[in-house]
C-alpha cells in the first residue's frame, strides 16, 4: 500500500457488518430475556461476544487486509490472556473451597 | 540482496511474508503507517490492563461465598409500570456500535477525500458517544441513589461495586477521552488541515487522511472493549 492510498473497501462491507453486529447484540441480549441458564447460556454469551469481536477486529479495523506480521503481533500476545484467566479461575475455585470450608463455622 | 520496497506486489504474502518482514531492516510492519502500528501496540497494552481488569472481577466473583447480585435485576429499568431488564445497557450498547459504524464510513469518506462527509460521521459518531457517557452517568447516579459502593450494597457480595465502578469508570474515561479526540478531529477535518497536510498545532505532524483511520481503531477498541464488558459483567 502507498502512502496516502490507505484501505478501501466498498461501503456495502461495513454496512453488513454493522447489520450484523445488530442482530448479534440482539441475540445476547435476548439470552438476558428469555433467562436461558447454566451452559446454554454461558455458550451463546461467549459464542455472541466472540463473533462480535471477531467482526469488529477483522472488517472495521481492517485487520483482515494487514499483512501477517501485524496481525500476529497483535492477536498471539492476547493468547497468554486465555492461560492467565484459566489458571486464576482454578485458583479462584480453591480459594472458595478453603473459605468455605474454614471460614463458614 | 535486491532492496525490498515497503509497499507493491513484491511483498510476499503468508508465513512467507511474516518471516522476511520480522527479519527486515527498520521497519517490520511493511506497508502500516508508524502511527498506525504504534497505536495497535498502544491498543495491544490496553487489551491487557482491562483483561486485568476482568480476569480480577471473575475472580473475586468467583471466590466470594456470598450470592452475586443479578445484573439483570440491578441495571432493569422502571419503564411503564414494569422492570425491563438491562434496557439501559442495550441501549448503549446499541449507540457505541453505531458510532462504531458511523466512524467506520468516517475512515472510508477520508480516504475517498470527501471533506465534509468525513467532518460530519465523525461529529455524529462524537455526539453518540457523548450519549453513551451521558447514559453512563445517568446509571452510576441511580445506582449510587440506591446504596452501591466500592465497599457496599444491598443485594450481596460487596465487591460488586468495586469491580462495576473500576471496569465501568475505566472504559467511561476511555470513551470521554475519544470523543475529545473525535471532536478534534473532526475539526481538523473540517478546516482542511489533512487535505492540506498542514502541520498539527501540538506535534507539528503534517495531517494526513491516514490519522482519521488511526483515531478509529481507538474508536473500535472502545467498542471492543465494551463488547466483552457486555458479556462479562452485564450478562454474565
Amino acid at each position: 500500500m502507498a502512502r496516502g492510498e490507505g484501505q478501501r473497501h466498498p461501503i456495502g462491507i461495513y454496512l453488513w457488518v454493522w447489520f450484523l453486529l445488530f442482530v448479534l447484540s440482539v441475540g445476547s441480549y435476548l439470552v438476558d430475556i428469555l433467562q436461558f441458564e447454566g451452559y446454554l447460556r454461558w455458550s451463546l454469551i461467549t459464542v455472541f461476544m466472540l463473533l462480535k469481536a471477531g467482526l469488529i477486529i477483522a472488517v472495521f479495523m481492517h485487520m483482515a487486509w494487514e499483512r501477517l506480521a501485524i496481525i500476529c503481533v497483535v492477536l498471539v500476545p492476547p493468547g497468554v490472556l486465555v492461560f492467565l484467566m484459566l489458571l486464576m479461575a482454578l485458583e479462584g475455585h480453591h480459594v472458595l473451597a478453603s473459605r468455605l470450608t474454614w471460614l463458614a463455622q | 540482496m535486491a532492496d525490498r520496497r515497503t509497499s507493491g506486489p513484491t511483498l510476499e504474502p503468508g508465513w512467507r511474508g511474516l518471516v522476511s518482514d520480522l527479519a527486515s531492516d527498520q521497519r517490520a510492519f511493511k506497508g502500516v503507517p508508524w502511527s498506525k502500528a504504534m497505536m495497535w501496540l498502544f491498543l495491544l497494552s490496553d487489551i491487557f490492563i482491562f483483561a486485568c481488569f476482568l480476569v480480577g472481577y471473575m475472580q473475586v466473583r468467583i471466590t466470594t461465598p456470598e450470592p452475586w447480585p443479578s445484573a439483570s435485576e440491578v441495571f432493569a429499568l422502571h419503564l411503564g409500570g414494569r422492570d425491563i431488564p438491562l434496557l439501559l445497557i442495550a441501549i448503549m450498547t446499541f449507540i457505541l456500535i453505531s458510532s462504531s459504524g458511523t466512524m467506520a464510513l468516517a475512515v472510508k469518506c477520508g480516504y475517498e477525500r470527501r471533506r465534509l462527509a468525513t467532518g460530519g460521521l465523525l461529529i455524529l459518531t462524537a455526539l453518540l458517544g457523548a450519549s453513551f457517557v451521558g447514559m453512563q452517568a445517568f446509571e452510576w447516579t441511580t445506582l449510587i441513589h440506591e446504596g452501591v459502593r466500592p465497599w457496599s450494597n444491598p443485594w450481596g457480595a460487596a465487591q460488586f461495586g468495586a469491580a462495576f465502578f473500576l471496569i465501568t469508570g475505566f472504559h467511561g474515561t476511555h470513551v470521554t477521552i475519544g470523543v475529545i479526540l473525535l471532536i478534534v478531529m473532526a475539526a481538523k477535518v473540517v478546516r482542511g488541515s489533512l487535505a492540506a497536510e498542514r502541520p498539527g498545532f501540538l506535534t507539528r505532524r503534517r495531517g494526513r487522511y491516514e490519522m482519521v483511520e488511526t483515531l478509529g481503531l481507538y474508536w473500535h477498541f472502545v467498542d471492543l472493549v465494551w463488547v466483552f464488558i457486555f458479556a462479562f459483567f452485564y450478562l454474565w
